[in-house]
């Protein structure tokens, strides 16, 4: 099983290397996304010190949704996913690899990227440190939660749009929390309760989602 | 009894957009939905007797 | 005896024995909601003394509250039958789930367009980021994207086995969705208009309230049970028994 979930694992990552591209794509997306902020809202530092953690955290949310029909898309068009679905090994764990991977590639770089974007809106010192751990927190949630849309959804037309209208709602409490976080330590309180929570989501997340995706997926090939 | 005449029911007490505007969408609403129920009865009722009908063709 | 018996009950989750019965009931439920209807809006225009803070704007309350309890109510229902459908794989409790969303969808719009029309006199606002309003926007869209994944799929039964999944990861979020929208609000405490104190209510307009809660039951009832003799129809029109009686209807 563990052989499975490595297998599974490197091969994504390998995949998502050679498709340098579309990972890139992910990142600029949420790099223009932010940028685009202080033009609409003006450049006052005030104002956008206090929206920062809402703009950068909707902004996630949006490139992490964008990435999901990535997920699973490339593996159905070729018959990898029937391999996968029919494979001995069960199959929630090696969604889980495929979700892990998909992570490390669309997730992680917005993470590693977050500080630049907090500084830009005037974000600093604890309030950045907490921005990029709730960030690394609630992130592989959205990959975790977003797996079952993109398993429902698979091969179907406008499977994007719709995809975003299945997932965005699930994803509220992550924002509310993640981007509640850095509020909290900005209005000078402990973002302690609100990190928790994200943990607990991770936790809970983690061992529910794999399995509901890997139904979602046997739904979508049978 | 609340109201002396037409009139002021129908005015509410200076609150009649709030209050007709709420009940008129809701009824509006229902009646819309039974309407287009009856209207799909009558398009499946129609499209079933239509595929009896070509069966009947083709088996003649 | 008949009613213990497992038959008996499973005997109503076959599509063909359950269209003659559902459609036996119909106009029962359907006469319940017309009737209690008019009793409601009696008790509630003309029974129901003017609330002395909000005048006569609190009358929105009568349909408000109902159509909000109804669009919790239908989500649970909804998904209750879902998970059913999912677990035991019968055919009927989908079709039930998928008959239901479109009314509790309507519902929930009319929840949120009631509340703004109420909210509008009475805090002078047409929308706060209330907690209770935000988690009713959000039940919409749960609402909004369940209808919209099964109309995407075209096979019946990926669309129903879908849709289910869907509706129970909905229920297990629902919880989670509503305990952080309640959090998030009391964190923005001072935007928002201080809505807890709710004055008392006369016994009449309780009852009104009361009444029109059951008048949209039935309402929701009788329209579920259309709909779900119409799915029942679209579903199984190769059967021999949907052919005679579209045949006997002409």
């Amino acid at each position: 099983m563990w052989v499975a979930f490595k297998w599974v694992l490197k091969r994504d990552l390998m995949l998502a290397v050679r498709g340098r591209s579309e990972v890139l794509t992910t990142l600029m997306f949420f790099i223009i996304v932010v940028s685009l902020f202080p033009l609409g809202v003006g450049p006052e530092r005030e104002t956008l010190a206090e929206i920062a953690s809402g703009v950068v955290w909707v902004a996630a949310l949006l490139a992490s949704m964008l990435s999901l029909g990535r997920l699973f898309s490339s593996d159905y068009e070729d018959g990898a996913l029937e391999q996968l679905v029919l494979a001995a090994h069960p199959l929630p764990v090696l969604v889980l690899g495929k979700i892990i991977a998909h992570w490390l590639v669309s997730g992680l770089p917005l993470v590693l990227l977050s500080p630049v974007l907090g500084l830009q809106l005037g974000l600093d010192g604890e309030t950045l440190a907490v921005l990029i751990f709730s960030l690394l927190l609630g992130t592989p949630v959205l990959s975790l939660i977003g797996a079952v849309g993109a398993g429902l959804t698979l091969g179907l037309r406008g499977g994007g749009v719709l995809l975003s209208l299945l997932v965005l709602p699930l994803y509220i409490p992550v924002l509310v929390f993640g981007a509640g976080a850095v509020e909290a330590v900005r209005a000078g309180l402990e973002a302690q309760a609100h990190l928790s929570l994200l943990g607990a989501f991770l936790v809970l997340s983690v061992m529910l989602a794999p399995w509901a995706a890997a139904s979602a997926l046997r739904i979508s090939l049978d | 009894m609340n109201w002396s005449s037409w009139s002021e029911f129908f005015a509410m007490g200076g609150h009649a957009p709030y209050v007709w505007g709420s009940y008129g969408v809701t009824f509006l609403l229902m009646a819309i939905e039974v309407f287009l129920l009856r209207r799909r009865r009558h398009a499946v009722m129609r499209r079933i007797r239509r595929l009896v009908r070509m069966q009947r063709e083709t088996n003649e | 005896m008949r009613l213990f018996s497992k038959d008996f009950w499973f005997q109503y989750a076959s599509p063909k024995t359950f269209y003659p019965l559902a459609g036996k009931l119909i106009p029962w439920f359907a006469g319940a909601a017309v009737i209690l209807t008019l009793v409601g809006l009696y008790i509630g225009f003309f029974v129901a003394p003017v609330d002395y803070q909000q005048g006569n704007s609190y009358r929105v309350m009568f349909i408000h509250v109902p159509a909000a309890w109804m669009s919790m109510l239908i989500y649970v229902v909804m998904c209750a039958y879902a998970a059913l459908g999912l677990v035991l794989n019968t055919r009927l409790s989908d079709m039930m789930a998928a008959a239901l969303a479109p009314t509790g969808a309507m519902f929930t719009f009319v929840t949120l367009w009631t509340g703004a029309l109420w909210g509008r006199p009475t805090w002078g606002t047409y929308w706060v980021w209330d907690a209770r309003l935000t988690s009713e926007l959000i039940l919409l869209f749960l609402y909004l994207g369940y209808m919209a994944l099964r109309s995407a799929i075209d096979d019946p039964r990926r669309a129903s086995r879908a849709s289910g999944l869907l509706a129970l990861v909905g229920v297990i979020n629902v919880p989670i969705i509503y305990f952080s929208v309640q959090w998030w609000n009391t964190l923005h405490q001072g935007a928002s208009v201080s809505l807890t104190s709710a004055p008392t209510m006369a016994a009449t307009m309780f009852a009104a309230m009361i009444v029109m809660t059951f008048a949209f039951w039935a309402y929701a009832i009788a329209v579920a049970l259309y709909r779900v003799r119409l799915i029942i129809l679209e579903r199984e029109r190769h059967a021999r028994w949907v052919v005679e009686l579209a045949e006997q209807e002409r």
